[in-house]
Protein backbone atom coordinates (compact mmCIF):
# COMPACT_ATOMS: atom_id res chain seq x y z
CA UNK A 1 0.00 0.00 0.00
CA UNK A 2 2.31 2.65 1.18
CA UNK A 3 5.03 1.99 -1.82
CA UNK A 4 2.18 3.01 -4.62
CA UNK A 5 1.96 5.63 -2.29
CA UNK A 6 4.54 8.13 -4.19
CA UNK A 7 3.01 7.10 -8.22
CA UNK A 8 -0.26 8.44 -7.34
CA UNK A 9 -0.96 11.41 -9.79
CA UNK A 10 1.57 10.97 -12.13
CA UNK A 11 0.14 9.13 -15.37
CA UNK A 12 1.83 5.94 -15.93
CA UNK A 13 3.57 6.40 -19.10
CA UNK A 14 5.35 9.23 -17.06
CA UNK A 15 6.96 7.24 -14.71
CA UNK A 16 7.65 4.92 -17.52
CA UNK A 17 9.58 7.05 -19.40
CA UNK A 18 11.42 8.50 -16.17
CA UNK A 19 12.53 5.12 -15.98
CA UNK A 20 13.61 4.73 -19.49
CA UNK A 21 15.45 7.95 -19.10
CA UNK A 22 17.31 6.93 -15.86
CA UNK A 23 18.52 4.24 -17.35
CA UNK A 24 19.73 4.87 -20.16
CA UNK A 25 22.06 8.04 -18.18
CA UNK A 26 22.30 6.95 -15.11
CA UNK A 27 23.24 2.87 -15.67
CA UNK A 28 26.64 3.42 -16.50
CA UNK A 29 29.06 6.44 -15.60
CA UNK A 30 30.25 7.32 -18.60
CA UNK A 31 26.56 8.35 -19.92
CA UNK A 32 26.29 9.99 -16.78
CA UNK A 33 29.19 12.15 -17.79
CA UNK A 34 27.84 12.50 -21.39
CA UNK A 35 24.61 13.87 -19.34
CA UNK A 36 26.70 16.36 -17.56
CA UNK A 37 28.23 18.23 -20.26
CA UNK A 38 24.92 17.91 -22.48
CA UNK A 39 23.36 19.95 -19.40
CA UNK A 40 26.26 22.37 -19.20
CA UNK A 41 25.95 23.58 -23.20
CA UNK A 42 22.12 23.51 -23.00
CA UNK A 43 22.05 25.43 -20.11
CA UNK A 44 24.03 28.21 -21.35
CA UNK A 45 22.47 27.93 -24.83
CA UNK A 46 19.44 28.74 -22.57
CA UNK A 47 20.59 31.44 -20.63
CA UNK A 48 22.28 33.30 -23.46
CA UNK A 49 18.64 32.66 -25.68
CA UNK A 50 16.58 34.11 -22.59
CA UNK A 51 19.08 36.82 -22.23
CA UNK A 52 19.39 36.05 -18.63
CA UNK A 53 20.46 39.38 -16.61
CA UNK A 54 20.13 38.77 -13.02
CA UNK A 55 23.56 39.85 -11.15
CA UNK A 56 25.80 38.61 -13.96
CA UNK A 57 24.97 39.27 -17.56
CA UNK A 58 24.52 36.84 -20.33
CA UNK A 59 23.37 39.36 -23.07
CA UNK A 60 27.18 40.07 -24.51
CA UNK A 61 27.78 36.20 -23.84
CA UNK A 62 28.37 34.23 -26.86
CA UNK A 63 25.99 31.36 -27.18
CA UNK A 64 27.39 27.56 -27.40
CA UNK A 65 25.88 28.01 -31.18
CA UNK A 66 27.75 31.39 -32.13
CA UNK A 67 31.18 29.56 -30.71
CA UNK A 68 30.89 26.56 -32.52
CA UNK A 69 30.65 28.78 -35.62
CA UNK A 70 33.73 30.26 -34.92
CA UNK A 71 35.27 27.20 -34.38
CA UNK A 72 34.39 26.29 -37.71
CA UNK A 73 35.98 29.24 -39.17
CA UNK A 74 38.98 28.76 -37.06
CA UNK A 75 39.26 25.11 -38.23
CA UNK A 76 38.91 25.79 -42.11
CA UNK A 77 42.05 28.35 -41.77
CA UNK A 78 45.21 26.69 -41.28
CA UNK A 79 44.59 26.01 -37.24
CA UNK A 80 47.45 23.51 -36.86
CA UNK A 81 50.11 26.26 -36.53
CA UNK A 82 48.63 27.81 -33.41
CA UNK A 83 48.31 24.17 -32.06
CA UNK A 84 51.69 23.31 -32.42
CA UNK A 85 52.95 26.84 -30.76
CA UNK A 86 50.34 26.59 -27.88
CA UNK A 87 51.20 22.61 -27.73
CA UNK A 88 55.11 23.28 -27.47
CA UNK A 89 55.28 26.07 -25.39
CA UNK A 90 53.13 23.74 -22.63
CA UNK A 91 55.11 20.96 -23.44
CA UNK A 92 58.37 22.34 -22.77
CA UNK A 93 57.38 24.27 -19.88
CA UNK A 94 56.13 20.98 -18.40
CA UNK A 95 58.69 18.84 -19.19
CA UNK A 96 60.97 20.91 -17.41
CA UNK A 97 58.96 22.04 -14.18
CA UNK A 98 57.76 18.31 -13.91
CA UNK A 99 61.64 17.04 -13.80
CA UNK A 100 62.94 19.79 -11.86
CA UNK A 101 59.89 19.89 -9.79
CA UNK A 102 60.25 16.38 -8.77
CA UNK A 103 63.71 16.40 -8.65
CA UNK A 104 64.08 19.20 -5.98
CA UNK A 105 61.36 18.25 -4.08
CA UNK A 106 62.49 15.08 -3.10
CA UNK A 107 66.10 16.19 -2.29
CA UNK A 108 64.17 18.91 -0.04
CA UNK A 109 62.15 16.21 1.53
CA UNK A 110 65.23 13.67 2.38
CA UNK A 111 67.90 15.99 2.83
CA UNK A 112 67.65 18.34 5.72
CA UNK A 113 70.29 20.47 4.46
CA UNK A 114 68.83 21.03 0.91
CA UNK A 115 65.38 22.34 2.34
CA UNK A 116 67.29 24.75 4.50
CA UNK A 117 69.25 25.82 1.30
CA UNK A 118 66.56 25.96 -1.20
CA UNK A 119 62.91 25.92 0.65
CA UNK A 120 63.21 29.37 1.74
CA UNK A 121 63.74 31.05 -1.82
CA UNK A 122 61.70 29.11 -3.16
CA UNK A 123 58.49 30.03 -0.77
CA UNK A 124 59.09 33.57 -1.86
CA UNK A 125 58.74 32.76 -5.14
CA UNK A 126 55.69 30.58 -5.18
CA UNK A 127 53.12 33.46 -4.41
CA UNK A 128 54.29 35.35 -7.33
CA UNK A 129 51.45 35.07 -10.38
CA UNK A 130 52.46 33.88 -13.53
CA UNK A 131 51.16 37.33 -15.00
CA UNK A 132 53.76 39.12 -12.81
CA UNK A 133 56.82 37.36 -14.50
CA UNK A 134 56.12 38.76 -17.85
CA UNK A 135 58.38 41.73 -17.46
CA UNK A 136 61.05 39.71 -15.94
CA UNK A 137 60.42 37.21 -18.70
CA UNK A 138 60.97 39.98 -21.57
CA UNK A 139 64.15 41.09 -19.99
CA UNK A 140 65.70 37.80 -18.70
CA UNK A 141 65.43 35.81 -21.96
CA UNK A 142 66.59 35.86 -25.22
CA UNK A 143 63.50 35.49 -27.22
CA UNK A 144 59.84 35.44 -27.28
CA UNK A 145 59.58 31.53 -27.61
CA UNK A 146 62.15 30.79 -24.28
CA UNK A 147 60.18 33.56 -22.03
CA UNK A 148 56.84 31.25 -23.08
CA UNK A 149 58.27 28.46 -22.12
CA UNK A 150 59.16 29.92 -18.91
CA UNK A 151 55.47 31.04 -17.75
CA UNK A 152 54.32 28.02 -18.84
CA UNK A 153 57.22 25.99 -16.15
CA UNK A 154 56.20 28.97 -13.50
CA UNK A 155 52.60 27.26 -13.82
CA UNK A 156 53.77 24.10 -13.43
CA UNK A 157 56.70 23.69 -10.88
CA UNK A 158 55.44 24.58 -7.51
CA UNK A 159 52.66 22.44 -7.42
CA UNK A 160 54.27 19.38 -8.60
CA UNK A 161 57.43 20.92 -5.82
CA UNK A 162 55.44 21.11 -3.04
CA UNK A 163 53.12 17.89 -3.45
CA UNK A 164 56.56 16.02 -3.84
CA UNK A 165 58.36 17.76 -1.04
CA UNK A 166 54.88 16.51 1.12
CA UNK A 167 54.76 12.48 -0.24
CA UNK A 168 58.18 12.41 0.71
CA UNK A 169 57.90 13.73 4.15
CA UNK A 170 54.54 11.82 4.71
CA UNK A 171 56.09 8.62 3.70
CA UNK A 172 59.21 9.69 6.21
CA UNK A 173 56.76 10.19 8.68
CA UNK A 174 55.19 6.36 8.61
CA UNK A 175 57.48 5.01 11.30
CA UNK A 176 56.36 1.37 10.68
CA UNK A 177 57.48 1.79 6.85
CA UNK A 178 60.61 2.92 7.87
CA UNK A 179 61.23 0.12 10.68
CA UNK A 180 60.22 -2.16 8.39
CA UNK A 181 63.10 -1.14 5.85
CA UNK A 182 65.48 -1.11 8.82
CA UNK A 183 65.15 -4.52 10.11
CA UNK A 184 65.67 -5.81 7.23
CA UNK A 185 69.13 -4.13 7.03
CA UNK A 186 68.50 -1.66 4.71
CA UNK A 187 70.86 1.15 4.06
CA UNK A 188 69.13 4.79 3.52
CA UNK A 189 69.62 4.17 -0.29
CA UNK A 190 67.98 1.20 0.24
CA UNK A 191 64.84 2.87 2.01
CA UNK A 192 64.93 5.65 -0.52
CA UNK A 193 64.53 3.46 -3.27
CA UNK A 194 62.54 0.73 -2.45
CA UNK A 195 60.48 2.99 -0.05
CA UNK A 196 60.55 6.41 0.19
CA UNK A 197 59.89 6.79 -4.12
CA UNK A 198 57.34 4.32 -4.10
CA UNK A 199 55.48 5.99 -0.91
CA UNK A 200 55.67 8.95 -2.46
CA UNK A 201 54.71 8.28 -5.96
CA UNK A 202 50.70 9.40 -5.17
CA UNK A 203 51.35 12.53 -4.29
CA UNK A 204 54.14 13.21 -6.75
CA UNK A 205 51.23 11.98 -9.74
CA UNK A 206 49.00 14.05 -7.94
CA UNK A 207 51.32 17.34 -8.84
CA UNK A 208 51.97 16.32 -12.50
CA UNK A 209 48.38 16.33 -12.73
CA UNK A 210 47.38 19.51 -10.93
CA UNK A 211 51.07 20.76 -12.82
CA UNK A 212 49.97 19.53 -16.02
CA UNK A 213 46.28 21.55 -15.88
CA UNK A 214 48.08 24.94 -14.32
CA UNK A 215 50.74 24.99 -17.46
CA UNK A 216 47.53 25.49 -19.34
CA UNK A 217 46.29 27.81 -17.29
CA UNK A 218 49.04 29.76 -17.85
CA UNK A 219 49.24 29.51 -21.57
CA UNK A 220 47.20 32.50 -22.12
CA UNK A 221 49.30 34.50 -20.08
CA UNK A 222 52.48 33.05 -21.72
CA UNK A 223 51.46 33.93 -25.26
CA UNK A 224 50.81 37.84 -24.62
CA UNK A 225 54.05 37.61 -25.37
CA UNK A 226 53.55 36.01 -28.24
CA UNK A 227 54.00 37.77 -32.10
CA UNK A 228 51.89 35.77 -34.33
CA UNK A 229 50.65 31.99 -33.50
CA UNK A 230 48.52 30.16 -30.59
CA UNK A 231 45.31 29.35 -29.17
CA UNK A 232 46.47 31.66 -26.22
CA UNK A 233 47.38 34.55 -28.66
CA UNK A 234 43.83 34.27 -30.08
CA UNK A 235 42.14 34.56 -27.40
CA UNK A 236 44.21 37.48 -25.79
CA UNK A 237 43.75 39.16 -29.51
CA UNK A 238 39.94 38.59 -30.13
CA UNK A 239 39.57 40.46 -26.93
CA UNK A 240 41.93 43.39 -27.67
CA UNK A 241 39.78 43.37 -31.09
CA UNK A 242 36.37 43.11 -29.27
CA UNK A 243 35.74 39.62 -31.26
CA UNK A 244 33.96 37.74 -28.41
CA UNK A 245 33.34 34.26 -29.83
CA UNK A 246 36.82 33.43 -30.51
CA UNK A 247 37.51 34.29 -26.91
CA UNK A 248 35.22 31.79 -25.74
CA UNK A 249 36.66 29.39 -28.17
CA UNK A 250 39.82 29.89 -26.82
CA UNK A 251 38.88 29.24 -23.64
CA UNK A 252 37.02 26.27 -24.60
CA UNK A 253 40.35 24.32 -26.64
CA UNK A 254 42.43 25.36 -23.88
CA UNK A 255 40.20 23.99 -21.67
CA UNK A 256 39.85 20.98 -23.69
CA UNK A 257 43.51 20.26 -24.75
CA UNK A 258 43.84 21.22 -20.27
CA UNK A 259 41.49 18.26 -19.54
CA UNK A 260 43.00 15.68 -21.85
CA UNK A 261 46.51 16.46 -21.17
CA UNK A 262 45.81 16.18 -17.60
CA UNK A 263 44.11 12.83 -18.04
CA UNK A 264 46.79 11.41 -20.02
CA UNK A 265 49.00 12.21 -17.37
CA UNK A 266 46.94 10.65 -14.14
CA UNK A 267 46.57 7.29 -16.99
CA UNK A 268 49.89 7.35 -17.32
CA UNK A 269 51.19 7.53 -13.46
CA UNK A 270 48.33 5.11 -12.80
CA UNK A 271 50.05 2.06 -14.84
CA UNK A 272 53.09 2.92 -12.63
CA UNK A 273 51.48 2.47 -9.82
CA UNK A 274 49.32 -0.89 -10.16
CA UNK A 275 49.11 -1.45 -6.40
CA UNK A 276 46.58 1.15 -6.16
CA UNK A 277 42.74 0.14 -5.99
CA UNK A 278 40.63 3.29 -5.83
CA UNK A 279 36.90 2.22 -4.58
CA UNK A 280 34.30 5.27 -4.58
CA UNK A 281 30.81 5.37 -3.19
CA UNK A 282 28.65 4.01 -6.07
CA UNK A 283 31.26 3.22 -8.82
CA UNK A 284 30.95 -0.58 -10.05
CA UNK B 1 70.04 -31.00 -0.25
CA UNK B 2 69.52 -29.49 2.24
CA UNK B 3 67.71 -25.79 2.11
CA UNK B 4 67.50 -23.15 4.33
CA UNK B 5 64.41 -24.37 6.41
CA UNK B 6 65.60 -27.68 7.53
CA UNK B 7 68.86 -26.35 8.89
CA UNK B 8 68.78 -26.04 12.70
CA UNK B 9 69.97 -22.66 13.94
CA UNK B 10 70.31 -23.64 17.96
CA UNK B 11 73.27 -22.11 18.55
CA UNK B 12 72.82 -18.03 17.52
CA UNK B 13 69.73 -16.31 18.65
CA UNK B 14 71.07 -15.95 22.70
CA UNK B 15 69.34 -12.52 24.07
CA UNK B 16 70.63 -10.91 26.81
CA UNK B 17 69.08 -7.78 28.36
CA UNK B 18 70.64 -6.13 31.28
CA UNK B 19 69.68 -3.73 33.97
CA UNK B 20 67.19 -2.09 30.75
CA UNK B 21 65.49 1.83 31.16
CA UNK B 22 63.56 3.17 29.23
CA UNK B 23 61.99 6.93 29.90
CA UNK B 24 60.52 9.03 27.32
CA UNK B 25 60.92 12.74 27.59
CA UNK B 26 57.77 14.73 25.49
CA UNK B 27 58.07 18.70 26.41
CA UNK B 28 59.58 18.18 29.60
CA UNK B 29 57.11 15.59 30.51
CA UNK B 30 59.05 12.20 32.06
CA UNK B 31 57.12 9.27 31.28
CA UNK B 32 59.21 5.97 33.19
CA UNK B 33 58.41 3.38 30.62
CA UNK B 34 60.37 0.26 32.00
CA UNK B 35 62.66 0.46 34.82
CA UNK B 36 65.49 -1.84 35.47
CA UNK B 37 64.51 -5.32 33.01
CA UNK B 38 66.46 -7.96 33.59
CA UNK B 39 66.02 -10.95 31.20
CA UNK B 40 67.97 -13.78 29.66
CA UNK B 41 66.92 -15.98 26.53
CA UNK B 42 69.06 -19.33 25.52
CA UNK B 43 69.47 -19.60 21.86
CA UNK B 44 66.14 -21.16 20.06
CA UNK B 45 63.76 -20.29 23.07
CA UNK B 46 60.32 -19.53 22.45
CA UNK B 47 59.39 -16.81 25.07
CA UNK B 48 56.07 -15.03 25.38
CA UNK B 49 55.92 -11.52 26.96
CA UNK B 50 52.48 -10.99 28.56
CA UNK B 51 51.16 -8.22 30.37
CA UNK B 52 48.46 -5.49 30.82
CA UNK B 53 48.32 -2.47 27.72
CA UNK B 54 50.72 0.35 28.16
CA UNK B 55 53.35 -1.97 30.67
CA UNK B 56 56.08 -1.47 27.86
CA UNK B 57 55.76 -4.77 26.30
CA UNK B 58 56.35 -3.05 22.90
CA UNK B 59 58.50 -0.75 23.84
CA UNK B 60 60.72 -3.48 24.97
CA UNK B 61 60.27 -5.47 22.01
CA UNK B 62 61.74 -1.88 20.26
CA UNK B 63 64.70 -1.85 22.15
CA UNK B 64 65.30 -5.25 21.09
CA UNK B 65 65.13 -4.41 17.66
CA UNK B 66 67.07 -1.27 17.94
CA UNK B 67 64.14 0.91 16.92
CA UNK B 68 65.13 2.95 20.32
CA UNK B 69 67.58 3.74 22.55
CA UNK B 70 67.72 2.84 25.92
CA UNK B 71 67.80 5.50 29.31
CA UNK B 72 70.26 3.23 30.89
CA UNK B 73 71.39 -0.74 30.56
CA UNK B 74 71.74 -2.92 27.30
CA UNK B 75 70.96 -5.48 25.55
CA UNK B 76 73.03 -8.10 23.99
CA UNK B 77 72.59 -10.53 21.22
CA UNK B 78 74.81 -13.31 20.90
CA UNK B 79 77.28 -11.17 23.31
CA UNK B 80 77.49 -8.12 20.50
CA UNK B 81 75.39 -5.01 21.94
CA UNK B 82 72.25 -3.78 20.39
CA UNK B 83 72.97 0.00 19.04
CA UNK B 84 70.82 -0.21 15.78
CA UNK B 85 68.03 -2.35 13.98
CA UNK B 86 69.77 -4.78 11.91
CA UNK B 87 68.21 -7.71 9.68
CA UNK B 88 69.98 -10.24 12.46
CA UNK B 89 66.80 -9.29 13.99
CA UNK B 90 63.50 -9.88 12.50
CA UNK B 91 60.48 -8.06 13.20
CA UNK B 92 56.60 -8.97 12.81
CA UNK B 93 54.55 -6.09 13.63
CA UNK B 94 50.96 -5.92 14.76
CA UNK B 95 50.08 -3.80 11.53
CA UNK B 96 49.87 -4.71 7.90
CA UNK B 97 53.25 -3.98 6.96
CA UNK B 98 53.58 -5.49 3.54
CA UNK B 99 54.98 -2.67 1.14
CA UNK B 100 51.72 -1.65 -0.41
CA UNK B 101 53.61 -1.33 -3.67
CA UNK B 102 55.24 -4.80 -4.17
CA UNK B 103 53.97 -8.09 -4.54
CA UNK B 104 54.25 -10.69 -1.79
CA UNK B 105 57.66 -12.35 -3.60
CA UNK B 106 58.77 -8.79 -3.67
CA UNK B 107 58.48 -7.93 -0.32
CA UNK B 108 59.70 -11.52 1.19
CA UNK B 109 62.62 -10.93 -1.58
CA UNK B 110 63.48 -7.63 -0.21
CA UNK B 111 65.40 -8.55 2.66
CA UNK B 112 67.96 -10.94 0.31
CA UNK B 113 67.87 -8.54 -2.41
CA UNK B 114 69.39 -5.72 0.11
CA UNK B 115 71.91 -8.37 1.01
CA UNK B 116 73.03 -8.96 -2.61
CA UNK B 117 72.32 -12.38 -2.67
CA UNK B 118 72.15 -13.84 -6.21
CA UNK B 119 68.78 -13.66 -8.53
CA UNK B 120 68.47 -17.14 -8.92
CA UNK B 121 69.00 -18.04 -5.20
CA UNK B 122 67.09 -15.71 -4.07
CA UNK B 123 64.19 -17.02 -5.91
CA UNK B 124 64.57 -20.38 -4.79
CA UNK B 125 64.82 -19.57 -1.38
CA UNK B 126 61.66 -17.12 -1.63
CA UNK B 127 59.58 -19.80 -3.51
CA UNK B 128 60.40 -22.39 -0.76
CA UNK B 129 59.44 -20.52 2.02
CA UNK B 130 55.79 -19.39 -0.21
CA UNK B 131 55.12 -23.17 -0.72
CA UNK B 132 55.73 -23.77 2.96
CA UNK B 133 53.27 -21.00 3.98
CA UNK B 134 50.99 -22.13 1.71
CA UNK B 135 51.23 -18.60 -0.56
CA UNK B 136 52.78 -19.84 -3.64
CA UNK B 137 49.76 -19.44 -5.63
CA UNK B 138 49.51 -15.94 -4.43
CA UNK B 139 53.38 -15.03 -4.95
CA UNK B 140 52.45 -12.30 -7.48
CA UNK B 141 49.35 -10.20 -5.25
CA UNK B 142 49.93 -7.11 -4.02
CA UNK B 143 49.20 -6.99 -0.56
CA UNK B 144 45.56 -4.80 -0.74
CA UNK B 145 44.80 -8.67 -2.54
CA UNK B 146 45.54 -10.82 0.46
CA UNK B 147 43.64 -11.18 3.70
CA UNK B 148 44.91 -10.26 7.07
CA UNK B 149 45.85 -13.89 7.43
CA UNK B 150 47.57 -14.17 4.38
CA UNK B 151 49.50 -10.54 4.46
CA UNK B 152 50.69 -11.80 8.02
CA UNK B 153 52.12 -15.38 6.93
CA UNK B 154 54.24 -13.25 4.24
CA UNK B 155 55.35 -10.72 6.93
CA UNK B 156 56.58 -13.64 9.26
CA UNK B 157 58.35 -15.38 6.32
CA UNK B 158 59.66 -11.71 5.25
CA UNK B 159 61.24 -11.90 8.60
CA UNK B 160 62.78 -15.66 8.53
CA UNK B 161 63.70 -15.69 4.80
CA UNK B 162 66.83 -13.51 6.53
CA UNK B 163 67.61 -16.12 8.69
CA UNK B 164 67.81 -13.59 11.88
CA UNK B 165 69.06 -14.76 15.00
CA UNK B 166 65.95 -13.91 16.82
CA UNK B 167 62.57 -12.80 15.84
CA UNK B 168 60.44 -10.22 17.43
CA UNK B 169 56.92 -10.45 17.20
CA UNK B 170 54.58 -7.83 18.52
CA UNK B 171 51.29 -9.25 19.35
CA UNK B 172 51.23 -10.42 15.19
CA UNK B 173 47.74 -11.74 15.21
CA UNK B 174 45.88 -9.51 17.06
CA UNK B 175 43.91 -8.27 14.33
CA UNK B 176 42.96 -11.61 12.73
CA UNK B 177 39.57 -13.71 13.78
CA UNK B 178 39.73 -16.27 16.06
CA UNK B 179 40.01 -19.26 13.45
CA UNK B 180 42.73 -17.66 11.72
CA UNK B 181 44.21 -16.93 14.64
CA UNK B 182 44.64 -20.35 15.82
CA UNK B 183 45.78 -21.69 12.71
CA UNK B 184 48.36 -19.03 12.39
CA UNK B 185 49.79 -20.09 16.05
CA UNK B 186 49.88 -23.85 14.39
CA UNK B 187 51.98 -22.83 11.90
CA UNK B 188 53.81 -20.48 13.76
CA UNK B 189 54.82 -23.33 15.73
CA UNK B 190 55.11 -26.15 12.84
CA UNK B 191 57.94 -23.83 11.06
CA UNK B 192 59.99 -22.97 14.51
CA UNK B 193 59.73 -26.88 15.42
CA UNK B 194 62.08 -26.77 11.76
CA UNK B 195 64.30 -23.24 12.30
CA UNK B 196 64.46 -23.53 15.99
CA UNK B 197 64.77 -19.36 15.63
CA UNK B 198 64.72 -17.48 19.17
CA UNK B 199 61.67 -16.03 19.15
CA UNK B 200 60.46 -13.64 21.50
CA UNK B 201 56.62 -13.32 20.96
CA UNK B 202 54.36 -10.34 22.65
CA UNK B 203 50.51 -10.78 23.47
CA UNK B 204 47.67 -10.24 25.66
CA UNK B 205 46.19 -13.46 24.87
CA UNK B 206 46.83 -15.53 28.15
CA UNK B 207 45.77 -18.77 25.83
CA UNK B 208 48.05 -17.38 22.81
CA UNK B 209 51.43 -17.51 25.08
CA UNK B 210 50.79 -20.50 26.89
CA UNK B 211 50.04 -22.61 23.96
CA UNK B 212 53.12 -21.08 21.61
CA UNK B 213 55.72 -20.39 24.52
CA UNK B 214 58.50 -22.06 26.19
CA UNK B 215 58.34 -19.63 29.42
CA UNK B 216 56.04 -16.43 29.77
CA UNK B 217 57.32 -13.79 30.94
CA UNK B 218 54.33 -11.94 32.98
CA UNK B 219 55.18 -7.67 32.97
CA UNK B 220 54.00 -5.23 35.99
CA UNK B 221 52.71 -1.98 35.37
CA UNK B 222 54.36 1.73 36.70
CA UNK B 223 56.91 1.69 35.26
CA UNK B 224 57.42 -1.85 33.30
CA UNK B 225 59.23 -4.63 34.88
CA UNK B 226 59.02 -8.04 35.17
CA UNK B 227 57.03 -9.11 37.75
CA UNK B 228 57.18 -13.25 37.50
CA UNK B 229 58.25 -15.75 34.96
CA UNK B 230 56.53 -19.21 34.01
CA UNK B 231 58.10 -22.40 32.24
CA UNK B 232 55.65 -23.92 30.28
CA UNK B 233 56.66 -27.85 30.09
CA UNK B 234 53.91 -28.89 28.17
CA UNK B 235 55.01 -31.19 25.51
CA UNK B 236 55.70 -30.46 21.86
CA UNK B 237 55.03 -30.70 19.37
CA UNK B 238 51.59 -28.59 20.13
CA UNK B 239 48.42 -29.32 19.10
CA UNK B 240 45.29 -27.25 19.08
CA UNK B 241 43.42 -29.85 21.21
CA UNK B 242 46.13 -29.31 23.94
CA UNK B 243 44.47 -26.22 24.77
CA UNK B 244 41.21 -28.50 26.56
CA UNK B 245 43.96 -30.59 28.88
CA UNK B 246 43.83 -30.12 32.33
CA UNK B 247 47.84 -28.76 32.58
CA UNK B 248 46.42 -26.30 30.04
CA UNK B 249 43.62 -25.18 32.28
CA UNK B 250 45.81 -24.86 35.27
CA UNK B 251 48.59 -22.43 33.93
CA UNK B 252 45.99 -20.38 32.44
CA UNK B 253 44.56 -19.90 35.96
CA UNK B 254 47.64 -19.51 37.01
CA UNK B 255 48.52 -16.86 34.76
CA UNK B 256 45.29 -14.93 35.25
CA UNK B 257 45.25 -14.69 38.83
CA UNK B 258 48.99 -13.29 38.47
CA UNK B 259 47.92 -10.71 35.44
CA UNK B 260 44.50 -9.91 36.88
CA UNK B 261 46.62 -8.14 39.98
CA UNK B 262 48.48 -5.97 37.16
CA UNK B 263 45.62 -5.09 34.89
CA UNK B 264 43.95 -3.82 38.31
CA UNK B 265 46.80 -1.75 38.90
CA UNK B 266 46.97 -0.37 35.61
CA UNK B 267 43.25 0.36 35.78
CA UNK B 268 43.74 2.37 39.11
CA UNK B 269 41.76 5.79 38.95
CA UNK B 270 40.07 4.68 36.19
CA UNK B 271 37.09 2.59 38.42
N1 LIG C 1 57.19 7.79 22.17
C1 LIG C 1 56.60 7.78 23.38
N2 LIG C 1 56.60 8.89 24.13
C2 LIG C 1 56.03 8.90 25.35
N3 LIG C 1 55.44 7.84 25.90
C3 LIG C 1 55.39 6.69 25.21
C4 LIG C 1 55.98 6.60 23.91
N4 LIG C 1 55.79 5.34 23.45
C5 LIG C 1 55.14 4.68 24.44
N5 LIG C 1 54.88 5.48 25.50
C6 LIG C 1 54.22 5.10 26.73
O1 LIG C 1 54.87 3.95 27.21
C7 LIG C 1 53.96 3.06 27.81
C8 LIG C 1 54.19 1.68 27.25
O2 LIG C 1 53.87 1.67 25.87
P1 LIG C 1 53.93 0.33 25.04
O3 LIG C 1 53.46 0.65 23.67
O4 LIG C 1 55.27 -0.27 25.18
O5 LIG C 1 52.87 -0.57 25.79
P2 LIG C 1 52.36 -2.04 25.44
O6 LIG C 1 52.61 -2.88 26.62
O7 LIG C 1 52.90 -2.49 24.16
O8 LIG C 1 50.79 -1.81 25.33
P3 LIG C 1 49.75 -2.49 24.33
O9 LIG C 1 49.44 -3.84 24.85
O10 LIG C 1 48.56 -1.59 24.44
O11 LIG C 1 50.36 -2.51 22.97
C9 LIG C 1 52.58 3.62 27.55
O12 LIG C 1 52.10 4.17 28.76
C10 LIG C 1 52.79 4.69 26.53
O13 LIG C 1 51.92 5.76 26.78
MG1 LIG D 1 52.11 -2.80 22.14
Amino acid sequence: MAVSVPQMGYPRWLGQLGQALSSLFFSSRSSRRMLALGLFFGIWQLLCAVNFDVFINFQFVPSPVEVFKATLTFFTENPWVHFRSSIGRVFWGYVVASGLGVLLGIMIGWFAVVEDLLLPPLELLRPIPAVAWIPLAILMFPNAESGMIFITFVGAFFPVLISTINGVESTLSDTVLIRVGQCLGAKPWHIFKDIVVPGSLPSIASGLVIGMGNAWFCLVTAEILAGRYGIGYITWESYVTSNYPPIVMGMLLIGLMGAASSWAVSRAMEALMPWRVIKKQGSV
Amino acid sequence: MTTQLEQRQTTKGAVQVEGLSVTFRNRGQETHVLNQIQLGIKPGEFVCLLGPSGCGKSTLLNVIAGFIKPTAGYVMVDQAPITRPGADRGFVFQQYSLLPWKTAFQNIELGLKIRGMAKGDRTELVHDYLNRVGLYKHRNSYPHQMSGGMQQRASIVRALVNSPSVLLMDEPFAALDAQTRHMMQELLLDIWEDLKTTVIFVTHDIEEAIFLGDRICIMGVQPGHIKAELPIGLRRPRHFDDTLSAEFVALHRQVFECIREETMKSMEGCL
